[in-house]
């Protein structure tokens, strides 16, 4: 295991956050936050609370995990974009680093970034809405692995784009619309009994679900099937970016 | 005997276009030489140097670098290898030293900045280490690649074309750290479009064309066995033709008719001069001035690449 590569990786990668905190750190927070407070003051004032829990607080979990997976997916798309786009990929290409190493450098930094920006956010809630959180280790364990689940969608894109406009249009035109349809700012039970079985094809509806669930033991689909979720799709992504490894695809010619 | 410290067999490269890059490259680089791979461009140099490199993937065929093949072992060959590929890419917003330094975690070693320090030194690159690199110029650059790949101290070196686009006086400084280099014991690997350069620094040349590998000759060798020899005489009055007595000698009368070009073989035992001189004075033709030049490795090298197929 060639750990000093890794390291370097991942000393690289974080090195490019925090090279520019506002756009990479402040920004997502502020913009995070502006939702729970407006959306929470706005339209707290007319929704009577959804099963005992004040609206501005039932929206933070589906907030967190919208910029969660956004972020994720940005940083894991442009660490391994940048280097392929300007050539310097060369250089890990001829490092004595497998693509273990790779993944772990890469989707490490682009899901510790997204993890202390949840806690960032997290942090402001605390000073604006009443928050409760029942379950601590199942809070941190689907923010962590969602981090990872989709820090590994972003590297998977980054190394499948051929230029900016699919790096940026998949998460826009995917990402976003899931996250939105996915339960963030409602309960699925508010919907007609048709929406509410499209939405159980939307993924995200089980992150948030699993999420909100940790934080107020409230869910729209069962624990087991979130946490299980959650885990399948780790799988399905951690299978696509071993194949894209073994068959050099789209990274040697 | 010599020790061969990569060994290329029958590597063939097949790009996804169809185009077929390499044919069939058998060669042996010796530990310690530094060996000039020349040919014009697009004749598969890049290729090979990446596919050695693990940044392009073989069709046919294999390498090992010092026993350790490229694919399987990819961790124990890569190791020992540094390269500066042909084009300049670097990390814009990082600073030399940050760069350096994470080149040198690549390779799986540990943190040694004496050893940075010296490279950079050497690079004339130290009072830079804590500028970003695009603050630097390009010559600069090139030398922050040739760093990065110094780094992690491997034992074999790839320079593709270190010399483009850099002035007189770097480009001596740059052949001096080459000596040094060697003279530590690092095997060099370079592509070169000067052919001076070739000339200067290399023990073996190699000649890449269409893909395959022309020819690799110890440079002394192939100027010897390549090289012409030249005997120029002017003469003291115009000539209109050759003289009937001098025919069977391989003589070339100027266009102006004002000197003649005796071509011989360096490496033959008889030259034929003395006999030509003698034979010249009795057909009454009397020269003014005579002076010899030998042929260049670039004379080698377009005669060479114009006559193949
Ligand atoms: N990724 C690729 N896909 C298809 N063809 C390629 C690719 N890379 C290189 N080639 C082709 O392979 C041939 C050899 O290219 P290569 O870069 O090895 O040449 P070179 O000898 O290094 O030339 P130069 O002196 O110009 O650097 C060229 O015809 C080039 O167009
Ligand atoms: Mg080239």
């Amino acid at each position: 295991m060639n750990v000093e590569a890794i390291k370097a990786i991942y000393k690289f990668e974080m090195a490019r956050t925090f090279r520019t905190p506002l756009q990479s750190l402040i920004s997502p927070v502020i913009s995070t936050s502006l939702y729970f407070v407006v959306f929470g003051a706005a339209i707290g004032s007319r929704i009577t609370e959804i099963e005992g829990v004040s609206y501005g607080a039932f929206i933070l979990p589906g907030l967190i995990m919208l910029m969660i997976l956004t972020q994720s997916v940005a940083n894991g798309s442009f660490g391994i974009y940048f280097p392929k786009f300007l050539g310097t990929i060369y250089e890990l290409l001829s490092a004595p680093v497998s693509s273990f190493e790779t993944v772990v450098g890469y989707v490490g930094a682009a899901a510790t970034k997204s993890i202390i920006l949840g806690v960032l956010v997290l942090a402001t809630a605390w000073f604006f809405v009443p928050i409760r959180i029942d379950h601590p280790f199942w809070m941190l364990a689907f923010l962590v692995l969602t981090a990872i689940t989709f820090s590994l969608v972003g590297f998977i894109i980054g190394i499948w784009a051929k230029g900016m406009e699919q790096l940026q249009t998949v998460p826009l035109l995917i990402i976003t619309p899931l996250t939105f349809l996915g339960g963030t700012f409602y309960s699925l039970s508010v919907l007609p009994p048709f929406w509410q079985a499209v939405s159980l094809f939307n993924p995200v509806v089980y992150l948030i679900s699993g999420f909100r669930w940790a934080f107020y033991g409230i869910a729209d689909v069962d624990i087991s099937i979130s946490v299980a979720a959650t885990l399948g799709f780790l799988a399905i992504c951690l299978g696509i970016v071993s194949w894209m490894f073994r068959t050099g695809y789209r990274l040697k010619s | 005997m010599p020790d061969a410290v990569i060994t290329i067999a029958d590597l063939s490269k097949t790009y996804a276009s169809g185009f077929a890059a390499l044919k069939h490259v058998s060669l042996e680089i010796e530990r310690g030489e530094i060996l000039a791979l020349l040919g014009p461009n697009g004749a598969g140099k890049t290729t090979l140097i990446s596919i050695i490199c693990g940044i392009v993937t073989p069709s046919d065929g294999t390498v090992t670098v010092d026993g350790h093949d490229i694919v399987r072992d990819y961790r124990d060959s890569r190791k020992m290898i540094g390269l500066v590929p042909q084009e300049l890419t670097t990390d814009a917003f990082e600073t030399v030293w940050a760069t350096v330094s994470h080149s040198r975690g690549l390779f799986g070693k540990k943190p040694n900045p004496e050893h940075l320090e010296k490279v950079l030194r050497e690079l004339s690159l130290w009072d830079k280490k804590d500028s970003k690199i695009m603050q630097l110029s390009g010559g600069m650059k090139r030398r922050v690649m040739i760093a990065k790949a110094l780094s992690h101290e491997p034992e074999v070196l790839f320079l593709d074309e270190p010399t483009a686009g850099v002035d007189v006086e770097l480009r001596k400084d740059m052949w001096a750290m080459i000596r040094r280099l060697r003279a530590a014991g690092t095997t060099i690997i370079l592509t070169t479009h000067y052919i001076a350069e070739a000339e200067e620094m290399a023990d073996r040349i190699g000649i890449i064309q269409h893909g395959e590998l022309v020819l690799v000759e110890e440079k002394a060798e192939l100027m010897r066995k390549l090289g012409k020899k030249q005997l120029t005489l002017t003469l003291q009055e115009r000539l209109d033709a050759l003289p009937e007595a001098l025919q069977p000698y391989a003589l070339e009368l100027a266009a102006d008719g004002e000197s003649l070009v005796y071509t011989y073989d360096a490496q033959g035992e008889r030259s034929g001069i003395s006999g030509l001189l003698a034979d010249l004075g009795s057909a009454g033709v009397r020269f003014r001035d005579l002076r010899t030049s030998e042929s260049s490795l670039e004379d080698i090298f377009v005669s060479l690449v114009r006559d193949a197929p």
